[in-house]
């Protein structure tokens, strides 16, 4: 069974259809890489899945429960989007950082305020406190900052920020790991840090879904590449097959215009 | 001289620094009410709010102190002040909170649309309630970014209450004109450094607190 059905997503910004009957499973521990120019609807497919848009119609789902479904309103409702949210975990293309916390506090804040909803909290508060530190510190270490948790967003380079940016998510264990862009806010130097996370994190099986541009690393790291234009899936498939031999002319035309720039 | 001083002090102290420290207890998270209305997704609130807001910040303080001390006597409300100096503190705090709290209500919605979207994207992709972004995420940037604008609201708050005067609640200047008829002019250069001293104290506490913020960006 896939971690993730996306069926007969629709999604329209007033009057102009961004996403028409996008549909595809995500299989555990596979990245999916979507490819496309800007306006092709990569970003807002990634921000449904987050639960930031709100499709006008179809339905996700993880793990066979349906998360969203437009057409029950009862999937909808406030309270429950949040717990839902985090079967996603979403790395940002301007990393979004909370800048008034350390990086440590970047990555744990959230578990923390998680953890105060559970009914042994006050029983175990500092058991609990001192995983959720620990688990951070892996996490740091894991992506090379270990020197860097009590350091100010501001204090780090982008490629550091983004790496906490990943830590953080991480740090929720999210059944599906997103990535709008992850390198694109980066200057070229510091975008080869970023990405030797996301290829570790691919080899060791996280399932994800990675909006790029760089398509070097689209073909190497993913499993599955889909290329997407005018809000619909114009291709999907195996990476060298859809970036090397592609079946579509839409897909010739976009990677041709790629390889001049 | 000295029993001069005692009145001065007194005068500063009960009325002006009393209007200034209510105005603010109630304006500041007044404000905050008329802030978050005037960006409410509800058409007529937003637009209702915006108003007041206009209406506030478009007319004298100094009008808005007589309207709101006469007005219920005068338009026989069955509403009315407390009798004697108590009375027209009150009135005076009502104007002025009204009026601070919509000066404020700008600083703030300045302030919250100024914070990127993605904060509190972040913080929702991360589960997190409207209240824990709220204050675990947009609060501290907020005040961050209002701290000056406030200051110097806050600022001109201190001499605002000067205002006052126009409904006999009798503040330090006042109290220093009363001297005029006896031929002294320095009780009214006197008051000055009231103001002066308690102005200065704002200013190095605003500049404390901003120092204090300059740990992140």
């Amino acid at each position: 069974m896939p971690v993730l059905e996306v069926s007969h997503i629709e999604k329209h910004f007033g009057a102009t259809r961004v996403l028409e009957d996008i549909s595809f499973t995500l299989e555990e521990g596979q990245a999916l890489a979507i490819i496309g120019s800007s306006g092709s609807g990569k970003t807002t497919l990634l921000r449904c899945l987050n639960f930031l848009e709100r499709p006008d119609q179809g339905t996700i789902r993880v793990r066979g429960e349906t998360l969203f479904d437009a057409a029950d309103p009862a999937t909808q409702r406030e309270s429950e989007v949040r717990k839902k949210r985090l079967h996603f975990g979403m790395v940002f293309q301007s990393f979004n950082l909370f800048p008034q916390y350390t990086a440590r506090k970047n990555i744990t804040l959230a578990s923390e305020l998680l953890a105060q909803e559970r009914p042994d909290f006050k029983r175990d508060k500092r058991r609990i406190l001192e995983e959720i530190g620990d688990n951070a510190c892996r996490l740091l270490d894991q992506m090379g900052l270990a020197d860097r948790a009590d350091h100010y967003p501001h204090q780090l380079s982008g490629g550091q920020q983004q790496r906490v940016a990943i830590a953080r998510a991480l740090a929720l264990k999210p059944d599906i790991l997103c990535f709008d862009e992850p390198t694109s806010a980066l200057d070229p130097e510091l975008t080869g840090e970023v990405l030797k996370v996301i290829r570790t994190l691919a080899e060791q099986n996280t399932t994800m879904v990675i909006v790029t541009h760089e398509m070097a690393f689209a073909r190497d790291v993913a499993d599955q590449v889909m290329f997407m234009d005018g809000g619909v899936i114009v291709e999907q498939g195996d990476p060298t097959q859809v970036i090397e031999h592609p079946r579509e002319e839409r897909t010739r035309q976009f990677l041709s215009r790629y390889a001049e720039n | 001289m000295q029993a001069v001083f005692l009145r001065l002090t007194e005068a500063f102290l009960v009325n002006n620094v009393r209007l200034f420290v209510l105005t603010l207890v109630f304006a500041i998270p007044l404000g905050l009410l008329i802030s978050m209305g005037s960006m409410s997704r509800v058409k007529p609130l937003a637009w209702l709010i915006k108003t007041f807001v206009w209406i506030i910040r478009g007319t004298p303080l100094m009008l808005q102190i007589l309207i709101i001390y006469f007005g219920p006597g005068l338009m026989e409300m069955a509403f009315h002040w407390p009798r004697g100096s108590a009375g027209r503190m009150v009135a005076a705090v009502v104007a002025f909170a009204l009026n601070y709290a919509c000066y404020f209500s700008e600083i703030y919605r300045g302030g919250i649309q100024g914070i990127p979207p993605g904060q509190k994207e972040a913080g929702e992709v991360l589960g997190m309630t409207r209240g824990q972004i709220f204050f675990k995420v947009t609060l501290l940037q907020l005040v961050k970014r209002i701290l000056p604008p406030m200051g110097n609201e806050i600022i001109t708050l201190v001499k605002d209450t000067a205002l006052a005067n126009y409904i006999s609640v009798i503040d330090v200047i006042m109290t220093a004109k009363e001297y005029t008829s006896a031929g002294l002019i320095w009780p009214l250069f006197a008051t000055a450094i009231y103001f002066l001293a308690f102005v200065g104290i704002l200013t190095l506490l605003f500049g404390w607190a901003e120092k204090k913020l300059s740990y992140f960006k």
